[in-house]
């Protein structure tokens, strides 16, 4: 199960990472959620993996696996969750009020304005 | 138990959805609600900040729950001075972005406002890395809200790669979470330096990543060189009242580095051994000269600025990178000179902005309130640059005498002094050509404006306040000079503190909170 789980959030994290490098906004914003979803993966693997364990206090069960992962995890993923939203959008916008959807800047932003070079 | 070391996180989480939800179609009463919160958040600071001067630590456990299982605000006199900073700061902000009309470009400016604010507030309180992490989550999605606000082409293009980069900044974050709870099961800061204390010389490969993980993040939050791709282009299209508050953002970098490389992997330890020298050091020496170079680089005043932010912060972070009682005590004090400076420098190029064809550095007619705007801009430079006689020279003179024992402080002296010249040049380059050499083409363009009614009209000055809020900042520059005695003295004094935790460890861990009573009666 450890090599499962570690070479899922690797799997993951390669591809998430690839798909960031990328120029254009939805390969970037699905590399981000790929990463994301690693991150949880690992967290939740950071408090020890253990199979048919409650994370909280039951009578008569004697092995626990560790809940605050799980807490933490939660979390995350609220807030990973939240952000891709906020990136979809703020993507979105960018790309409608300029018809493009690369992610850099253009490669000259805005060019010097001509008419007063004479003057300087 | 003291509950108003809860009130800078509490105040604003309340007042954003008032604003959002009562106010949100009466931009008067927003104002009002917003000043009034930030002006009570100034005199709550005060206070903590007065209680924290004689050295006591203040816990507040939520819930009542012991710590390193419950979650716990604590407030020492590092958290309660930035926590201060930002309060002044947003201040001046504020009273700016009114002035300038700035907030009524766009939806919900008060609201974002105020959740960056308790973001902010809460990064610099919190006693817990997890967080840390969703403080750090709450201040971003606020920034991200004002860093698009009143929309437009570049800055939704700026928007989406400054929310990619903290995106990937928080997922960095995470990782580095979970490797340091794996390495030791606590992500409390005052159990996790007790633990780390423990763990195996032989097995540091482990805690090692997660260190150089969480330092990695920071830089991000820090705009240290290479991780500062995300911040010209982000401050420099962001309206010019949020960059100004984004000032203190790249210092919430800061304050975590200083609050974590003291607390919990202190220099001296020995399993993360060298990560200080070897690593900060000289990434922040390059990223001074890349900061100072950018200056006199820069095409667009608003670039220039937006470099000398990424060279400020890189001046800081050599001061961090030593890691001696004095160097930290110097940092801080640049820190809080460097957040003014900053703040003032972004709202003086809004003030330029606003009756400026454009912020390229070429000569164009004066702009309006010429004078003032360029008197303003020249202490602001000052400031900036590190000249005397205001507390960026101190400041820079207090980072030099703390490298001097260093064994890298010749490196420290070469690029700090070599640095400064060029920031100089570049200021006084950008000055020149703005403010003085516009004289030369006044007349004509300003009477042609009167004839053609085609032609954009001759741009208003602006408004009265907006100069109060530029000369408020620059106003407290020059008292954080004057007074800068016993300014030092407390933030050596705060150094120390971070350098003795032993009092802070005790309060955190041996409060005793919910758990341990009922315990004790039920047996």
């Amino acid at each position: 199960m450890e090599f499962l789980v570690a070479s899922a959030i690797g799997i993951l994290t390669a591809a998430g990472i690839y798909l960031v490098l990328r120029l254009r906004t939805f390969p970037v914003i699905l590399g981000m959620s790929l990463l994301t979803y690693a991150v949880n993966v690992f967290l939740f693997a950071s408090g020890r993996l253990t199979i048919g364990a409650p994370p909280i206090l039951v009578k008569g069960v004697e092995t626990y696996t560790d809940p605050l992962p799980q807490a933490l995890v939660l979390t995350a993923i609220v807030i990973s969750f939240g952000m891709t939203a906020v990136v979809v959008m703020i993507a979105l916008g960018a790309y409608l009020s300029s018809a493009d959807d690369t992610v850099n800047d253009p490669t000259d932003p805005d060019p010097q304005p001509e008419a007063e070079e004479d003057v300087a | 138990m003291t509950h108003w070391i809860l009130a800078p996180i509490i105040l604003p989480a309340i007042l954003a959805p008032f604003i959002v939800l009562a106010a949100r179609y009466h931009i008067q009463i927003q104002r009002v609600f917003s000043m009034a919160g930030v002006v009570a958040l100034i005199a709550i600071a005060a206070g903590l900040a007065w209680q924290a001067s004689d050295g006591t630590v203040t816990l507040y456990q939520l819930g009542n729950w012991a710590a390193p299982f419950g979650i716990v605000v604590v407030g020492d006199r590092l958290s309660t001075l930035m926590v201060l900073l930002t309060a002044v700061l947003a201040f001046f902000v504020l009273l700016y972005s009114m002035a300038s009309g700035w907030d009524e470009r766009g939806r919900h400016f008060h609201a974002l406002f105020q959740f960056q604010l308790m973001g902010i507030m809460g990064a610099f309180l919190t006693g817990d890395l997890f967080n840390l992490f969703v403080f750090f989550e709450v201040l971003l999605i606020a920034s991200y809200g004002l860093m698009i606000h009143a929309g437009g082409q570049e800055r939704l293009r700026a928007g989406v790669q400054y929310v990619l980069f903290n995106l990937l900044g928080s997922t960095l974050f995470l990782f580095a979470l979970g490797s340091i709870y794996a390495e030791t099961g606590t992500l409390n800061m005052a159990d996790l330096a007790q633990r780390v204390t423990l763990i195996d010389p032989e097995e540091t490969v482990g805690i090692r990543v997660a260190a150089v993980l969480l330092l990695l993040v920071f830089a991000i939050k820090a705009a240290l060189v290479p991780l500062h791709f995300w911040l010209p282009s982000s401050y420099a299209e962001a309206p010019a009242p949020v960059a100004a508050l984004f000032a203190i953002m790249t210092k919430v970098g800061a304050y975590a580095i200083i609050r974590v490389y003291t607390i919990i992997f202190p220099p001296d330890l020995e399993v993360t051994a060298g990560l200080h020298n070897d690593w900060l050091l000289p990434a922040a020496l390059i990223s001074l000269t890349i900061g100072m170079a950018g200056v006199l680089a820069a095409k667009k005043l608003d670039r220039l600025v937006t470099f000398s932010v990424i060279g400020s912060m890189g001046m800081v972070m050599v001061a961090i990178s030593l890691f001696t009682a004095e160097s930290i005590a110097a940092a801080l004090y640049y820190i809080v000179h460097s957040t003014l400076a900053a703040a003032s420098l972004f709202l003086i190029v809004d003030l330029v902005r606003s009756s400026r064809e454009h912020l390229h550095l070429t000569v164009l007619p004066p702009v309006a309130g010429a004078a003032l705007i360029s008197g303003l801009f020249f202490v602001a430079a000052i400031a900036m640059a590190g000249l005397p006689p205001l507390s960026g020279f101190l400041g820079k003179l207090l980072i030099l005498d703390a490298s001097f024992t260093s064994s890298s402080g010749v490196w420290a002296w070469v690029v700090i002094l070599t640095g400064s010249l060029v920031s100089i040049v570049g200021f006084a380059r950008a000055g020149s050509t703005v403010f003085w050499k516009a004289k030369s083409v006044a007349p004509e363009s300003v009477e042609d404006n009167e004839d053609d009614t085609d032609a954009p009209s001759a741009p208003e000055a602006p408004a009265t306040m907006s100069y109060v809020a530029v000369g408020g900042l620059l106003a407290l520059l020059v008292s954080y000079t004057v007074f800068s005695g016993p300014v030092h003295a407390y933030m050596s004094a705060t150094s120390a503190q971070l350098f003795a935790p032993q009092p802070y460890f005790s309060t955190v861990l041996e409060t005793p909170g919910k758990l341990s009573k009922p315990k004790a009666e039920e047996h």
